[in-house]
């Protein structure tokens, strides 16, 4: 018996994401009173993979062949099937990003073990097993109970974090024979912006919406990113207005993301940007308007002009880091 | 080729959420129900590939799992513009049963390219679409942001962490979709919603078949404290607090 945790990687290396998801199933694991196993698909160094074991990791599986170079769902799928059924997994737990989302649904038809995703707790029970997990866009919470002997869990982001237990991971390359026409998947073309930091992984945000009046305005915004460290984000109306690009869009049908900061500037909070951002540990509303209902989420706000605050919060930040 | 549009029955984004029965059921009392928000897009997107002749899009189908009173969302749906639906008679019960239900029908109709949405407004589970490609045996791709046809096959974009590719699989395939797989949802026009009426719902009893997951209780977030006010002529202290009170930099 076993937790099985999937830990993707990004050209070979892990990311912050990929420690908490092995912090979290190390909890599991001493839960359920069982060992903790990392399964990692494609090419990544021992050294790598080592780092796994700081988090709790007892073993890391290294399955690396022909056919995982791409991510096709069905082979991926196939992979960590094999690699649960060997190490008779009993709870098998993903990230909740977007490999997480293409391949757990699969896994979970395929082994007919029991799925929760965008769980952001550990089990609230074991007999029988209770998950907690976000439903109407964050408006409500769900106690969601998984009757399966296999269970799988995808962990949101930012929502568990990172616990130190160091630990000797020994790893182990598992061959998984592959049926050669299962893999479907064809990459034409490929595009990457290299460099930014991406949204989705920013522990800090600085988000403009149609208060900011005008593109021209955004220099002060992209300012205070850059002196925090943060990526920079922006609501539905301003994407669509061509003001910044489609991959800032925050909201329902944009990014949904948990950063420990988010900073909203010029944002009135309608519900659908709230559902985008109602995960994330601290926000922070600048708007002119008083009662705009960012500031009923807001930890804190401050009702002024973006334009006459923004430097000045600038300023600020630079006084602090000297 | 012949398109099929998962579609769910979700409330109005805006509905302030409640729970009866101590806490176990929504309360749908003066619930707007509309089209899950990337269903909806996601069918828009199958209708301008159905305008564009040269994409030979034969027939543009809507699914939904539910019970009767999710008819008026159906046709909607058929008002917007698909020809015909089909809908399994029963409450959905987790995605599980709800991709098993329709896999069923998809499987027997045989449709060449499958769209569901990333998730429903609902659940956001993001599991459905995933799930009925597994039951079928067929190729998936998710975080799918465009869908073209070209020489009378699927393209698709699909998003990564940080960038994009353009991939072609085999039909039949489920292309799970989400922001950017149409710029605006396409609305009904008046002659839309008349032919709605007679547009063919077949219905079908579902298959025996167990859900693997059930919700016991909902629960709603914490209330948050009341926001701090910081005065604008001093956003410096809103750094201090940043910095010693929340500690977040």
């Amino acid at each position: 018996m076993s937790v099985l945790v999937y830990t993707q990687n990004w050209d070979g290396k892990f990311k912050k994401s990929s420690f908490e998801l092995v912090s979290y199933g190390s909890k599991v694991a001493e839960m359920l009173n069982t060992s903790l196993i990392c399964l990692s698909i494609g090419t990544v160094s021992d050294e790598e993979l080592k780092k796994l074991g700081n988090y709790g990791a007892g073993k890391v599986i290294r399955v690396d062949n022909e056919f995982c170079k791409i991510l096709d769902n069905q082979v991926y799928t196939d992979i960590i099937a094999k690699a649960a059924l060997k190490e008779e997994a009993r709870v098998i737990i993903i990230s909740n990003n977007t490999e997480g989302k293409a391949v757990a649904p699969r896994l979970s038809v395929r082994l007919k073990a029991g799925m929760a995703s965008g769980v952001s707790k550990l089990p609230l029970s074991l007999d029988p097993f209770t998950v907690y997990k976000r439903t109407y866009s964050g408006n409500a919470f769900a106690h969601l109970v998984i009757n399966t002997d296999i269970k799988i869990i995808t962990l949101a982001q930012n929502s568990f974090s990172l616990i130190e237990t160091p630990n000797n991971a020994g790893i182990e390359d598992m061959s998984v024979s592959i049926d050669s026409s299962l893999l479907k998947t064809v990459i034409k073309d490929t595009q990457k912006q290299t460099g930014r930091l991406l949204l989705t992984d920013a522990e800090i945000v600085v988000s403009g919406g149609r208060g900011m009046k005008s593109p021209d305005n955004w220099g002060p915004l992209v300012e205070l990113a850059g002196v925090l460290g943060a990526a920079t984000a922006c609501s539905r109306p301003v994407s669509d207005e061509g003001w910044r690009s489609h991959e800032e869009h925050t909201g329902q049908t944009g990014k949904v993301i948990a950063p420990n900061l988010y900073i909203a500037v010029g944002i009135s909070g309608a519900t659908q940007h709230l559902a985008g951002v109602s995960s994330s540990k601290y926000i922070v509303a600048i708007n002119t308007d008083k009662d705009a209902p960012i500031f009923e989420v807001a930890q804190y706000g401050i009702v002024g002009d973006a334009l006459r605050v923004l430097p000045k919060l600038v300023e600020a930040v630079k006084e602090l880091k000297k | 080729m012949k398109i099929l549009v998962c579609i769910s029955n979700v409330p109005d984004t805006t509905t302030k959420v409640k729970f009866v029965e101590s806490d176990t059921k929504l309360d749908t009392a003066g619930i707007q129900w509309v089209i899950n928000p990337w269903d909806e897009l996601s069918l828009t997107r199958a209708l301008e590939l159905k305008d564009d002749a040269t994409a030979g899009v034969k027939s543009v189908t809507v699914a939904h799992v539910g019970p009767v009173t999710a008819e008026p969302t159906i046709r909607k749906a058929l008002a917007i513009g698909a020809d015909d639906a089909f809908r399994v008679n029963v409450e959905p019960a987790d995605s599980y049963y709800v991709a098993a239900q329709l896999a069923e029908v998809i499987g027997r109709e045989q449709y060449d390219l499958i769209l569901c949405g990333i998730e429903s407004s609902d659940y956001n589970g993001s599991m459905t679409g995933g799930m009925i490609a597994e039951f079928l045996g067929i190729p998936s791709v998710s975080a799918v942001s465009n869908i073209k046809i070209e020489n009378g096959a699927p393209v698709v974009i699909r998003e990564t962490d940080g960038g994009r590719e353009v991939v072609s699989v085999p039909i039949p395939f489920v292309a799970i979709v989400q922001k950017g797989i149409a710029k605006e949802p396409r609305i009904a026009s008046m002659r839309g919603i008349m032919t709605a009426r007679t547009k063919p719902v077949r219905i079908y009893e579902p298959l025996a078949k167990e859900p693997l997951t059930r919700i016991t209780v909902f629960e709603k977030p914490s209330p948050r404290a009341a926001c701090k006010f910081i005065d604008p002529e001093n956003p410096g202290q809103l750094i201090a607090l940043l910095q010693n009170e929340a500690k977040v930099i």
